[in-house]
């Protein structure tokens, strides 16, 4: 991507898209929650993106992977229970990766390290029906994309999402290994993973804001199967 | 339910400026952290700990010369923010390194995890002991694995005695996981506790029932039993934490036991009777027993029984001097 300036409205873009989109789903994710958690993951993450996009002034002056490392602090101190430090911490810890700077190279080193970090901390695997379950498809699609299939980063992303997706409703039928619902054992099947959910909505927007920034459409070729979703 | 507060939300910040009104600690602006007034202590590796409040006097009781450096406060039985925890550990660090001494509940866990990142990524070192000597649970409703409760009051001293003594870090590390190794705990309920936040009981537990293998965040027990007399419950808490802990004859342990905020130490003394009776007759040498409220659960009714197998070492740390608000070792 193009110089510092211009990466770090690209963040800070993606920043207000994302506090907005889940300030406007806050009452699906704690509906999600209630199912099989303590009904507070929306209120939560709303709270969190939100008090991160107030700052966008603090962060004017700084780099990209400053103004990225600060939005993980601020989710910590806002967040609150266990899902502060798997976002925020795992955010804060990841940013370290674009020191450099936002390129296809970097990206896939910031997921992947933040994907790593959330494993670490949480102790879930795919299948233990947590935000892994769309964290891991949707990394490692990212990275095959732009390493071994050399697509452009914005068809990488979309393709990424598309795998999130999959990951969410693959959640549905599992018992709940990790976490909070996992104290519902059986009685977890059959409920969408509230962490799942707002991991895919972050990553929806993070190709929102991609869409306004990278140059060409998406790849519809190398993205198939994707077209029904975006026309939603 | 009647309680002795302002407004529920208020407790933890109004419990905390009383604590500093009352003994020789200070709290970090803007935090519910609570350090030493002489923090850091120059050339001496820094000991903290901390958790949701509810737990009085753990941890800022053990403030002080021999124990902790730093208690951070969430709020009632809530972690505190990883933030918080990274504060703490920055304003307590002298250049020796901070070894924090965690509770195995997920959200503590995570956060400390999280701060110990932050910290280290500001060119501190922070290692962890993480307790988990619960033998009633594998895994409960907050943990993966089993809790850690009140058995973490051995490792608060024993690593406070070994900073103290200008022990390094690795080696402050060593000496709190070999009290982790060897001490084991085992609690029960007579009644429920009452959060300041909800105003009523978080469990129901009729008048002649009672929960054995309970936690110290008044989450209901592994357990529902029928009311037995003190010396039944005793002997139930005992053999648990007893075939866990694999003892010989001849060994020697220090034991506490331990109060959950809302049962008289007449009590407690005699379950201690019975304790060490039951010690007694298996050949096992009691080298010290505490006996008090070290660790509670609010108003909760009930008790904990802990046992720590001793060697010289940790004897000597055991019966090092420590001057804390609620824990006093005279030299």
């Amino acid at each position: 991507m193009a110089d510092v300036e211009t990466q770090r409205d690209a963040v800070l873009d993606a920043l207000d898209n994302v506090a907005a989109r889940l300030a406007e789903e806050k009452g699906y994710l704690t509906d999600l929650d209630s199912a099989i958690g303590d009904a507070d993951h929306g209120a939560n993450m709303q709270r969190g993106f939100g008090e991160a996009a107030e700052k966008r002034e603090a962060f004017a002056e700084m780099d990209p992977d400053e103004v990225v490392k600060n939005v993980g602090t601020t989710l910590i101190s806002n967040v609150g229970g266990a899902s502060g430090p798997l976002y925020g911490g795992s955010i804060m810890f990841a940013s370290q990766e674009l020191e450099d700077g936002i390129t296809a190279e970097t990206s896939v080193a910031f997921a992947e390290a933040y994907l790593d970090k959330v494993k670490d901390r949480g102790g879930a695997e795919v299948g233990s029906k947590t935000m892994v379950d769309a964290l891991v498809p949707a990394v490692h699609t990212y990275k095959k994309s732009i390493e071994q299939d050399d697509l452009p980063p914005l068809t990488a992303l979309a393709k990424a999402v598309d795998a999130a997706e999959r990951g969410v409703e693959f959640t549905v039928p599992l018992k709940a290994l990790k976490g909070r619902s996992s104290f519902l054992d059986w009685r977890s099947v059959g409920h969408q993973d509230p962490g799942a959910t707002s991991t895919l909505f972050i990553l929806e927007e993070l190709l929102a804001t991609a869409e306004e920034y990278l140059d060409g459409a998406i790849d519809r070729d190398a993205h198939a199967g994707d077209a029904a979703r975006r026309d939603e | 339910m009647k309680k002795l507060i302002n407004e529920p939300s208020a407790v933890v910040d109004e419990m905390l400026d009383g604590m500093v009104a009352a003994h020789p600690v200070r709290r970090l602006d803007g935090t519910n952290v609570l350090v030493r007034d002489d923090v850091p202590v120059d050339g001496k590796v820094a000991v903290v700990s901390g958790g949701g409040s509810g737990h009085e006097p753990t941890h800022a009781g053990y403030l002080g010369e021999g124990m902790l450096d730093g208690a951070a406060a969430g709020e009632v039985f809530t972690s505190p923010t990883a933030d918080q925890l990274d504060e703490m550990i920055q304003a307590t660090d002298a250049g020796e390194g901070v070894l924090c001494v965690v509770k195995n509940y997920e959200g503590d866990v995570m956060n400390f995890d999280t701060a110990a990142e932050m910290a280290s990524m500001e060119g501190i070192d922070v290692e962890q002991a993480v307790v988990n000597d619960d033998v009633a649970v594998e895994d409960s409703l907050y943990t993966s694995g089993r809790r850690g409760v009140a058995g973490t009051i051995f490792v608060h001293k024993c690593a406070g005695a070994k900073a103290a003594e200008g022990a390094d870090l690795a080696e402050v590390k060593e000496v709190a996981e070999k009290v982790i190794d060897n001490v084991r705990t085992m609690g029960m309920a007579l009644t429920s506790c009452v959060t300041p936040e909800k105003g009523e009981p978080t469990f129901d537990l009729g008048e002649d029932e009672i929960e054995l293998g309970i936690g110290i965040h008044g989450e209901p027990g592994t357990e529902r039993a029928d009311m037995m007399s003190a010396d039944e419950i005793t002997e139930h808490l005992t053999e648990n934490v007893l075939s866990d802990l694999d003892l010989d004859e001849g060994e020697e342990v220090v034991t506490l036991v331990n109060g959950m905020g809302g049962t008289p130490l007449s009590e407690l003394y005699i379950v201690n009777r019975k304790l060490q009776s039951i010690l007694d007759d298996r050949g096992i040498e009691t080298w010290d027993a505490w006996v008090g409220d070290y660790m509670t659960s609010l108003d909760m009714m009930g008790c904990s029984v802990s046992v720590l197998r001793v060697d010289d070492e940790l004897k000597e740390l055991l019966g090092a001097p420590a001057e804390t608000p609620a824990l006093t070792v005279a030299e």
